[in-house]
């Protein structure tokens, strides 16, 4: 059901005139705080007083991770540490995480948000929600979990990983909601079968999973399986986290993105110019209510499209579509963002291995895996087993150290890893998360 | 009194144990000895050559990752109870085999085994002073 009708069905022309002024007044608050985005207007000859339309969005400075990295860890805040109340973190590039921060407003907002996906979704007062994500530095968790209280739900604050005691808990507890990524809730699914628990005696009525690209096949497979309806999720931490654009139950067909909220453009990721509506590119995001820290034209790296038609739902509010690749090689291995410099970074620290590196990534059972394909050098050669199968240990550890990720290290001969011109090809995803084009 | 090894890193895939038999041989270099030691991804074979430093060489130039160990060869009687009494003298003075294997032919009524300590030193001159026969590099590659 839809939660703020105000909102969620405001005809697009009065969308478009509170867009443009919220926009106005964030682009006034982060010329004056945040010393970045001042540089970057001056650089551009930009003054608030020029936007005067929505369209003059595109006179703006694009935000990218880099930027975020640039000003490390604080430096993006548009307001003083006395007015944050909370910081949330996602995975770099390099190793050092990307802060984001609320004030009490924005988690006011987000809260609001989730409770509004979480009735896109189908959920209501009365339910009760497995909250399988994360909790911690990651959104996903607390971002869930204050939503569906906002929403009026009960949620049980599991989090990840004792995949055996959650099968429990959902035949005790009784949960209507299960929310996690994908790969989770097909895991889960594996495990209640090894136990000999039936979906069908359960009560979980639909499911709000995110966090990593999924395939029109994986939701088939997940319905049937778990015996609910999938819905799908988007955010990113660097907006808000989740809460940014929800499928609803009524047509499932693209996901509701939170215009009031999130200004959202597609740009070819190539040239950055921005697309013609309906055409598939990079989604740029401008956050318009966010205050400890709004971004402009945040660079998203998710390859997608917008449909601003009316939904079979009511909603008025622009649709992705599933998103259908990314722009950068960020890779997500069960739910955790993976940049392969970050493998690299590990690599270099560590003496006599050849910076000749692959990443395999693949999927067992439901499960990704990554397997890091290290060339050994002379230097660390050793014709002691236990020397080679100690370096292979030790690099996984600094890997799940710097990354929370397990992988297996595989040590391979000098010059298997293909050497090309240009670009070398650093990751053979297995998986076919994406679907193919038409 | 120390041997040169050739050690040569190997993937567990097809056809890699052939290829380095294959460059040895054309290059003519012969074989005198070796060991494998595997794990499920990778294998180390470990041999004496005739020449090491154009084994060296000719694997080297095929991308190989190769290494040298310096190991002993220890001349074994071939009856019950030859190999142990050699083993016996190093067990009694804490010396460490980390692995060994046998020579392909006799020497004589002798059997011939590499051995591999992590003190080479320690090794060599307590067998010595046992009156265990080692073998010189040289007498090895022409075995």
């Amino acid at each position: 059901m839809i939660r703020d009708v105000f909102f969620e069905t405001m005809p697009r022309e009065d969308l478009a005139a509170l867009q443009l002024r919220r926009l106005k007044a964030v682009v006034e608050r982060v010329y004056h705080l945040v010393p970045f985005y001042r540089r970057r207007m001056d650089e551009l000859k930009f003054k608030p007083e020029h936007l005067r339309t929505l369209d003059d969005l595109r006179l703006l400075p694009f935000t990218t991770k880099q930027d975020l990295r640039d000003n490390y860890p604080f430096d993006m805040f548009a307001v003083p540490m006395d007015q944050v109340v909370r910081i949330h973190a996602s995975s770099g590039t390099t190793g050092k995480p990307t802060p984001v921060a609320y004030t009490q407003r924005d988690l006011d907002n987000w809260a609001e948000l989730m409770a509004r996906t979480l009735a896109a979704a189908g959920v209501h007062r009365g339910d009760i929600v497995h909250n399988a994500y994360g909790y911690g530095l990651f959104t996903g968790g607390l971002g869930f979990h204050y939503g569906a209280e906002r929403l009026g739900a009960a949620v049980i604050p599991v989090s990840g990983g004792q995949t055996r005691r959650q099968v429990m808990l959902l035949q005790d507890f009784s949960p209507t909601v299960l929310t996690c990524t994908p790969s989770f809730a097909l895991y889960v699914a594996e495990v209640a079968q090894e136990m000999g628990v039936d979906f069908k005696n359960l009560k979980l009525r639909v499911g709000v999973f995110g966090a990593e690209p999924w395939t029109q096949a994986m939701r088939d497979e997940i319905e049937n399986r778990l015996n609910l309806d999938a819905m799908d999720i988007y955010g990113l931490s660097e907006i808000i986290g989740p809460g940014v654009s929800v499928e609803c139950i009524e047509a499932k067909k693209g996901l509701h993105l939170f215009e009031d909220h999130f200004l959202p453009e597609i740009v070819d990721p190539a040239t950055l110019q921005p697309l013609p509506p309906g055409e598939t590119g990079e989604l740029v995001i401008t956050t318009i209510t966010k205050e400890a820290m709004p971004l402009l034209r945040y660079r998203t790296r998710d390859i997608t499209s917008l449909n601003c038609a009316p939904c079979a739902c009511g909603r008025t509010i622009a649709r992705m579509s599933r998103l259908q690749g990314r722009s950068d090689d960020m890779l997500i291995i069960r739910g955790v963002n993976v940049f392969p410099s970050q493998i690299e970074a590990v690599l270099m620290e560590t003496p006599g291995v050849a910076p000749h590196y692959q990443l395999i990534v693949d999927r067992e059972g439901q499960l990704d895996t990554l397997e890091v394909q290290v060339e050994v050098d002379e230097a660390a050669f050793s014709d002691e087993v236990k020397q080679l199968q100690a370096l292979a240990q030790n690099l996984q550890k600094q890997i799940k150290d710097y990354l929370t990720v397990s992988v297996k290290v595989k040590l391979v001969e000098p010059r298997t890893i293909p050497r090309s011109e240009g670009k070398a090809k650093r990751v053979i995803d297995r998986r076919q998360l994406l679907e193919e084009k038409p | 009194m120390k041997v040169e090894q050739i050690s040569v890193f190997l993937e567990n895939k097809a056809g890699r144990l052939a290829e380095v038999t294959r460059i040895l041989g054309e290059a003519g270099i012969n074989i005198r000895a070796l060991s494998l030691a595997d794990t499920t991804d990778f294998g180390i074979l470990r041999l004496i050559v005739d020449q090491y430093d154009r084994a060296r060489e000719v694997l080297k130039a095929q991308s190989f990752t190769v290494g040298k160990t310096e190991v002993v060869a220890v001349e074994v009687p071939d009856r019950p109870g030859g190999l142990a009494s050699v083993l016996q003298v190093l067990a009694k003075a804490g010396v460490n085999v980390e692995y060994m294997y046998a020579f392909v032919q006799h020497s004589g009524k002798n059997a011939v085994i590499i051995f591999r300590f992590d003190n080479l030193e320690d090794a060599i001159s307590i067998l010595q002073k046992e009156g265990v026969h080692i073998y010189k590099g040289e007498e090895v590659y022409r075995l």
